[in-house]
């Protein structure tokens, strides 16, 4: 070696971890010195990050899976029932979250599999609906995720709804969402009454296939330019997604018109979806899972591919440990309610729409959508605060979806269990909130964090799964 | 009488700094004890001590407040004492609307600083993660903690080797690097001397004395007292000395460790026989040169001229007298070197760390016969600051030592530097001056090692100076100290 050591030839600037004393007597001689403001790693976890973070494989893992995530697209590529594309068979459910059964089934994901129920023709009543899916007889209930699937809220999917069909050409993957039904009274906040399923029933016999036909002729829409677009037009892609759905619409409103289709349905599809700030949630949920899944299944890789709940625990997937989920009972939402409704009223977190924040944006992408801080119950400091702490628990920066209130920087992409564990900073996921009860639909909207035992389990299989050292 | 209990989650500072807010609040009139620490097994631990009942859903991210004061009014004044140490910190790191928060980890930090050298004293169990982190990113790290578990030192290590970066430590306690010292570190002068060390204190003896010769130092890389066992192979130790042969200021290439793994001293000389720069091996044990002999010899291949190390006499000079030698120590080698010294004048030394097995004190560290105690040992410095920080244990020793008559010679390391505390003889000489006086005006004499260099911040000649008038004579060589209390305690240098 006859070059001189960078180390060696360049003045330091250092940083300091661990006592004060030792940063002041840096700064005594004058030397560039950044501290980190450290903390003691999450209880009982030492250990487990220093085995992971050990393990020779994780740094090429995690660098893989940040490039394809990096690399993933997203483009819709078609809209069919999920019958046609999941075959799923009347009675055979999916739902949001880790798995579940019905004895475990919170309020709000007990309604909506009723109203599912109804919708399929599968009971007469409310009363039967539940008596059927309490007996499990001719019923099945799996995730959403694990069919490459995900959906808002109770994300109940059933075999008549209407899918989304997304495609990632880069990773060469496909994933599927339903239709967004709006706000209020709907399926996903667990509500089934009879306007509910005469909407889903709408939705199936004019919105679905006027969509396939406007998609078709239209040719594919790339969902990922729409996302990059909303994230610098104020929409987070989690509770604001209204420049989204505007940009969908825009995009689809010629072929829609030229469909062939009676104007009067063409006026109520643009109706419905303008008059739905939500729609392309729908969208940019589907778009996260191709993103995230292209992660999934990396030996000693320690990034999250999953965060998800359902309605009554909390679960997380890493790429590391393959499907395995990690899971904890979910914490109930704080924010704003709606009407009447207050803090007693709400279900404890639900929906695969934390996929979005599993992504980089939603909760991650506060700083790039103020407004958004006052449906959930925050100020615009702390969204800017909270968008530049999640930096500190992520791998990468996504420069497709870039926040220009923090100069163009990219959203906090690659959840890193390691660093969760290490700093005790928990993703910040911001949400609607379910009533309770079944039936009731949506009552607020709000901040929420996950549980941290989910990664505290996750960290100890991956270290657990490491290899014995030499 | 009143007592106050409570569990804070959510706060942290490190021990060294809740150690001084402890203190403070321990200071205000009517306090009888006060721990303000996290709560780890051991501060839990502590609390039964006070006469607490230990919390127990204490976790160690809670910070524990713990005050027992005379009555209320104390109590509250302690208290607000609390409040005050530990806002002065949160003040310190408030930042303006839309600022970033401080990084929160290594990594984080060296990505926001472009830095190019992390310095870790996080907690052993934890300082792994850290310090890869600081690998992961690009940088070297130096690793200040101490209680690193082998097996995560030799793993840092390697990943040091493949990323062609440089891991000092564990347990490194000095370094200097382009000028700048980290840990406790002197201020040396630049020049053409190179430095791997396995010894922190060691290699600030030796940086001393060569830079007060007028030769200078362009690097002291520390890389843990392990390195060079067989377990861990020198990896440090051989990635520094390329570093150094390729670096334009360094002329002379000096390793300051213990002896060697037999099998690795022999790598490391073949290794350093290729460099094309000369090596020389400071190697402190029994039979080799002492660290003093070793920086002349030091000196002299850089082309230098060896001066005598100054010393300083008492006005009054102490007389030899038969007795036994009792040293407390803050430095592990400078320990190690007077042990060597002593117990070929004198046999036996008994120790903490001793030179063989047989010579262990017990674990209150009182021993018959010559006894040499470092106070900075791992065991001695969990849930108290450094001696070279905090010197009131030792002054307690030394008062001890003082008062048993069979004690001829007290003999003290002072290190001075960077870290270290920032007037330690005003915290020593007060209690030389007992000693010296004894019960009936006859108590033991005083010798000081003491290891700085004129530029240091304390001030070495005020120091040295407050000493000598304290009643101590005082040596800048550490050597020389040590031959001096053998001839005062009756044997021969």
């Amino acid at each position: 070696m006859t070059q001189p050591h960078p180390l060696l030839s360049t003045e330091p600037r250092v940083v300091t971890a661990g006592v004060d004393l030792f940063t002041e007597t840096l700064r005594a001689q004058a030397v560039e010195v950044g501290p980190v403001d450290w903390r003691p790693p999450l209880d009982a976890t030492a250990e487990h990050v220093a085995a992971v973070l050990a393990d020779p494989r994780r740094d090429a893992a995690n660098a893989e899976a940040v490039q394809r995530m990096l690399a993933s697209t997203a483009e819709l590529v078609d809209v069919r029932p999920a019958r046609e594309v999941l075959g799923l068979q009347p009675g055979q459910f999916l739902h949001a979250g880790p798995p579940l059964t019905w004895d475990h089934a919170s309020g709000p994901m007990r309604g909506a599999l009723i109203g599912a129920m109804l919708f399929e023709g599968l009971a007469a009543t409310p009363e039967a609906a539940e008596k059927a899916l309490a007996a499990g007889t001719g019923v099945s209930l799996g995730p959403c995720h694990d069919r490459g699937a995900v959906g808002p809220m109770a994300g109940v999917v059933s075999a008549s709804m209407w899918m989304f069909e997304l495609r990632d050409e880069a990773n060469n993957t496909t994933s599927w969402c339903s239709l967004n039904e709006g706000l209020g009274k709907v399926l996903r906040y667990g509500a089934y009454s009879p306007d509910v399923i005469e909407r889903l029933r709408w939705m199936r016999d004019v919105l679905g296939p006027l969509l396939q036909t406007a998609v078709r002729r239209r040719g594919r829409i790339d969902v990922k330019a729409i996302i990059a677009q909303m994230i610098q037009m104020g929409d987070e892609g989690h509770n604001r997604n209204r420049a989204g759905t505007l940009m969908l619409l825009r995009e689809l409103l010629p072929d829609l018109i030229d469909s062939g289709a009676p104007p009067a349905q063409v006026a109520e599809v643009v109706r419905f979806v303008s008059g739905n700030d939500h729609f392309f949630l729908n969208l940019v949920m589907p778009a996260g899972k191709l993103q995230t899944s292209a992660a999934a299944g990396i030996d000693g890789c320690s990034l999250v591919t999953t965060m998800a709940r359902n309605g009554t625990d909390f679960g997380i997937q890493v790429s590391g440990t393959g499907s395995q989920w990690f899971t904890a009972p979910a914490n109930t939402p704080d924010g704003l309610y709606l009407g009447s409704f207050g803090p007693d009223d709400a279900n404890p977190d639900i929906g695969d729409s934390t996929i979005t924040e599993t992504m980089g944006i939603g909760g991650f992408a506060m700083a790039a959508a103020p407004a958004i801080v006052r449906f959930v119950g925050g100020t615009v400091p702390d969204a800017l605060h909270t968008s530049q702490l999640m930096y500190e628990i992520t791998v990468a920066e996504n420069p497709a979806y870039a926040y220009p209130i923090l100069d163009f920087r990219g959203a906090p992409t690659g959840i890193d269990i390691t660093l969760v564990a290490r700093t005790g900073i928990l993703p910040q996921i911001n949400t609607g909130m379910a009533g309770k009860v079944a039936g009731t639909g949506q009552v607020g909207a709000g901040l929420v964090k996950p549980p941290a035992e989910c990664f505290v389990a996750a960290l100890a299989e991956l270290a657990n799964r490491t290899p014995p050292a030499r | 009488m009143t007592r106050h209990l409570e569990l804070r989650a959510g706060v942290y500072q490190d021990s060294v700094s809740l150690m001084q807010v402890s203190q403070a609040v321990g200071n205000v009139p009517g306090v009888r004890a006060a721990l303000v620490a996290m709560a780890t097994e051991l501060n839990v631990g502590l609390l039964s001590g006070m006469g607490f009942d230990a919390p127990a859903e204490a976790r160690p991210t809670d910070l524990l407040v713990a005050v027992h004061a005379d009555d209320d009014g104390s109590l509250g004044q302690a208290l607000a004492a609390v409040e005050a140490a530990l806002a002065q910190r949160v003040a310190a790191s408030q930042t303006g609307f839309g600022d970033a928060p401080s990084p929160r980890t290594v990594g984080a930090a060296v990505l926001r600083h472009d830095a190019t050298l992390a310095f870790v004293s996080t907690p052993g169990q934890y300082a792994f993660a850290d310090a890869m982190d600081a690998l992961n990113h690009g940088v070297s790290v130096i690793v200040f903690s101490d209680n690193v578990p082998l097996h995560q030192e030799i793993r840092l290590k390697q990943a040091a080797r493949e990323r062609d970066l440089l891991v000092m430590g564990p347990d490194c306690g000095t370094a200097v690097v382009g000028g700048v010292g980290f840990g406790f570190a002197n201020v040396v002068r630049p020049g053409p001397v190179g430095l791997v060390a396995a010894s922190g204190t060691g290699a600030q003896q030796v940086m001393s004395l060569v830079s007060t010769a007028g030769v200078g130092i362009s690097h002291c890389l520390g890389v843990g007292g392990r390195d060079l066992s067989g377990a861990v192979g020198a990896l440090s130790t051989l990635a520094a000395l390329d570093m150094l042969a390729a670096d334009d200021a360094t002329e002379v290439i000096t390793v300051v460790s213990k002896p060697p793994a037999p099998e690795v001293a022999e790598t490391v000389r073949t290794h350093a026989a290729g460099l094309g720069k000369p090596v020389l091996f400071a190697l402190l044990g029994e039979g080799q040169p002492d660290l003093t002999a070793a920086a002349r010899g030091v000196v002299e291949a850089a082309g230098g001229t060896w001066p005598q190390p100054r010393t300083w006499r008492p006005s009054t000079p102490p007389t030899p007298r038969p007795g036994y030698i009792r040293g407390s120590f803050a430095g592990g080698s400078l320990c190690d070197e007077a042990m060597i010294i002593a117990s070929a004048a004198l046999g036996p030394i008994h120790s903490n760390i001793p030179l063989r097995p047989d010579w262990v004190v017990d674990d209150d560290l009182r021993g018959t016969g010559h006894v040499m105690i470092d106070f900075g040992d791992d065991t001695l410095t969990q849930g108290r600051p450094h001696p070279m920080i905090d010197g009131s244990l030792r002054v307690e020793r030394l008062l001890a030592d003082a008062a048993d008559p069979e004690c001829a010679v007290v003999l003290l390391d002072v290190v001075l530097g960077h870290g270290a505390h920032p007037d330690p003889a005003a915290e020593l000489a007060p209690a030389i001056a007992r000693a010296r006086a004894g019960g009936n005006g006859s108590g033991p004499a005083v010798v000081v090692g003491l290891v700085g260099t004129d530029d240091d911040p304390q001030g070495l000649d005020r120091q040295a100076t407050a000493l000598a008038e304290a009643g101590a004579s005082v040596h800048l060589s550490n050597a020389a100290a040590a031959r001096e209390a053998v001839r005062l305690a009756g044997g021969t240098p």
